[in-house]
């Protein structure tokens, strides 16, 4: 379904500032492939999805969305088929609007019209939806988002992206900023929404346990590398120790010693 | 000696004359054409107020075209009712005017990636030169003894009441009227996306809109309402001139800072009335700096001073006030 092909992306080319942040990377996605992404800080791993998402093109390389090259497609044109959450909460809604315009707004993708779609039934509709997330949001539905926690905020960010039904959905670190108990909610609410849309899926996290417990296929990325790609039995078979211990394997063979990396990070 | 006493005494009594006479002007009903003219000019002023508040209230966009586009909205006006157009395709014109400054100022902020600032002084920079040509080559255009849209009010309503009321009662009906579109607009998808643009422009483009293509829309539309309210002061005061809009930006972004004074809300209609109240209260002390201020030896070159204070006022006290709530949330 989605086609990366040779992707490299290089910041400040020709300056002391040279970085390689994403090295010849090639990847098949699948549609219902629901892939969690590991790697130490600074591996590309954002790069690749603001690389896949379009907000800025890949020095060299292409990326194809259901077999058209959507390389040089502009990022809000894609967005129409991508979902995307940061890990900042803060950009997910307009904070000095409702819920309820927050949800209209996100409803459907696209260009917006001159339309009034808010309406008597629109509203009951997003009641259901909140209903969903057990924060008692639903009669929360004229108060400005500014006023949720971060957990809420995400909480509903989640939500309304599952509602406007993207073709994949790219989570960046998504719960990294909320409190262990938000985030275990989030996360929940976020395989329940996988489980039950059927989403194509890649999720990055620097919880290995999590990246193992969760998901169809498991990609590590070093230096801007993918350096494991497993699925099917091979990665439910997989531990934090066997994650480890082929990390350094791999390591030995290709790259220099990094103790600090993914070690310390479960 | 004799002389300089004599200079002061006739100082002082010219003094005493004045206000004498200004207390006079007040007591025998002269008051009510000041609290009409204040409701009038807050009035239209408004609906340039109207436009302020949306680009550096809901787009977060500071736009500075509005000290070009509201003399281009009187020149336009002026120009084409001297040459006897129709006088609401006129108004059509004017709006589109500024409408155009509008789009040209988001299109160079687009394509040049400049920060809105400079964009906007740019437009308005050059809007001067084009406003200029619009008024004939001139600086000013006399609207005397020319039929407005104004001049047509008063000879309907002859008779039944006087100019100045009739004049008040129109402006209260279209100024409703601009509200109504103004409401009934941000409720629509495309306008709550517009909201969403100053909030949040990642959330924008994550739901698929083209942010480069809602900021044309807005500040067009926030210059389109800017042009109107110039075309209607080009009518009540009877000339168009190029100075014109010199400072209405900062005139404009204090109305909007005394109406958040007033109201505190989410509601889109009571926003807009917020921004209306703040543009008559704005004028009203424009007024009682003008003929009070004597009293405390103010002249009316002093009123930008107080624009500028009133605006830093604003901005203090908001401030202290995101002090004090910090302060409460964390107790
Ligand atoms: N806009 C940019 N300009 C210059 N360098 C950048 C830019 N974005 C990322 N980089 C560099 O590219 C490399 C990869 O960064 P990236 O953000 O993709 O890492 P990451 O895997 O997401 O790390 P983290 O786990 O810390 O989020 C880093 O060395 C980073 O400093
Ligand atoms: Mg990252």
């Amino acid at each position: 379904m989605i086609r990366l092909e040779n992707l490299s992306k290089i910041f400040n080319e020709d300056t002391p500032n040279e970085t390689l942040a994403l090295r010849y990377i090639s990847l098949d996605i699948k549609e219902g492939d629901f892939i969690t992404i590991i790697g130490s800080n600074g591996a590309g791993k954002t790069t690749l999805f603001n690389i896949i998402s379009g907000t800025y093109p890949p020095t060299e390389g292409r990326v194809f969305i259901d077999g058209q090259d959507v390389t040089r497609h502009p990022e809000y044109k894609r967005a129409r088929y991508i979902g995307r959450i940061f890990q900042d909460p803060l950009l997910g809604t307009a904070s000095n609007m409702t819920l309820e315009d927050n949800m209209m707004i996100c409803y459907k993708k696209g260009f917006k019209g001159l339309r009034i779609s808010l309406n008597h039934k629109m509203k009951e509709f997003f009641r259901e939806q909140l209903d969903q997330l057990d924060m008692d949001l639903d009669n929360r539905m004229k108060d400005n988002v500014v006023l949720l926690s971060g957990g809420q905020r995400q909480a509903l960010t989640l939500l309304m992206m599952a509602i406007s039904k993207p073709k994949l959905i790219l989570l960046d670190e998504h719960t990294a900023a909320l409190d262990p108990k938000n985030a275990q909610i989030v996360l929940a609410l976020t395989t329940h929404f996988i489980r039950e849309y059927r989403f194509t899926t890649m999720m990055i996290t620097h919880n290995m346990s999590q990246a193992i417990k969760y998901g169809t296929r498991l990609l590590m990325m070093d230096k801007g590398e993918i350096i494991l790609d497993v699925e099917g039995e091979e990665k439910k078979d997989l531990t934090v120790d066997k994650l480890v211990k082929k990390f350094h394997e791999i390591r030995k063979r290709t790259f220099e010693t990094d103790e600090v990396l993914l070690s310390g990070r479960t | 000696m004799v002389v300089k006493d004599g200079l002061i005494r006739a100082n002082r009594s010219i003094r005493a004359a004045f206000v004498q006479q200004r207390a006079q002007i007040i007591g025998t009903g002269q008051d009510l054409y000041m609290i009409e003219g204040i409701l009038v000019e807050g009035l239209i002023y408004g609906i340039m107020v109207l436009g302020v508040f949306i680009t550096f209230r809901i787009l977060n966009f500071p736009d500075l075209t509005v000290d070009g586009s509201f003399p281009l909205g009187a020149a336009i006006m002026a120009t084409l009712i001297t040459r006897g157009y129709n006088l609401w395709f006129a108004l059509l014109v004017a709006t589109a005017g500024g409408l155009v400054s509008g789009i040209v100022t988001a299109l160079i902020h687009n394509k040049l990636k400049v920060p809105s600032l400079l964009a906007g002084i740019l437009t308005m920079t050059m809007l001067y030169s084009i406003n200029i040509r619009a008024l004939g080559n001139r600086a000013n255009l006399p609207l005397l003894k020319q039929d407005t849209i104004l001049t047509r009010i008063t000879t309907m309503t002859e008779g039944l009441m006087r100019d100045e009321f009739a004049i008040l009662i129109f402006f209260v009906l279209v100024v409703l009227v601009i509200v109504g579109l103004f409401v009934l607009f941000f409720h629509t998808d495309l306008g709550l996306t517009l909201g969403a643009l100053g909030n949040n422009e990642q959330m924008v483009i994550t739901q698929g809109v083209n942010p480069e293509i809602l900021k044309m829309i807005g500040v067009g539309i926030a210059n389109a309402l800017v042009a109107i309210s110039g075309a209607f002061i080009a009518q009540y005061q009877g000339f168009a001139d190029v100075s014109l809009g010199q400072g209405i930006i900062i005139s404009g972004l204090a109305s909007v800072m005394i109406g958040e004074f007033m109201i505190k809300s989410n509601r889109i209609s009571l926003l807009a009335l917020r921004a209306l109240s703040g543009s008559i209260l704005f004028k009203g002390i424009m007024y009682a700096g003008r003929y009070y201020g004597y009293y405390i030896n103010m002249t009316p070159n002093d009123l930008k001073l107080i624009t500028g204070l009133l605006i830093i006022l604003s901005l203090v006290t908001t401030k202290i006030n995101r002090i004090k709530m910090k302060k409460w949330i964390k107790s």
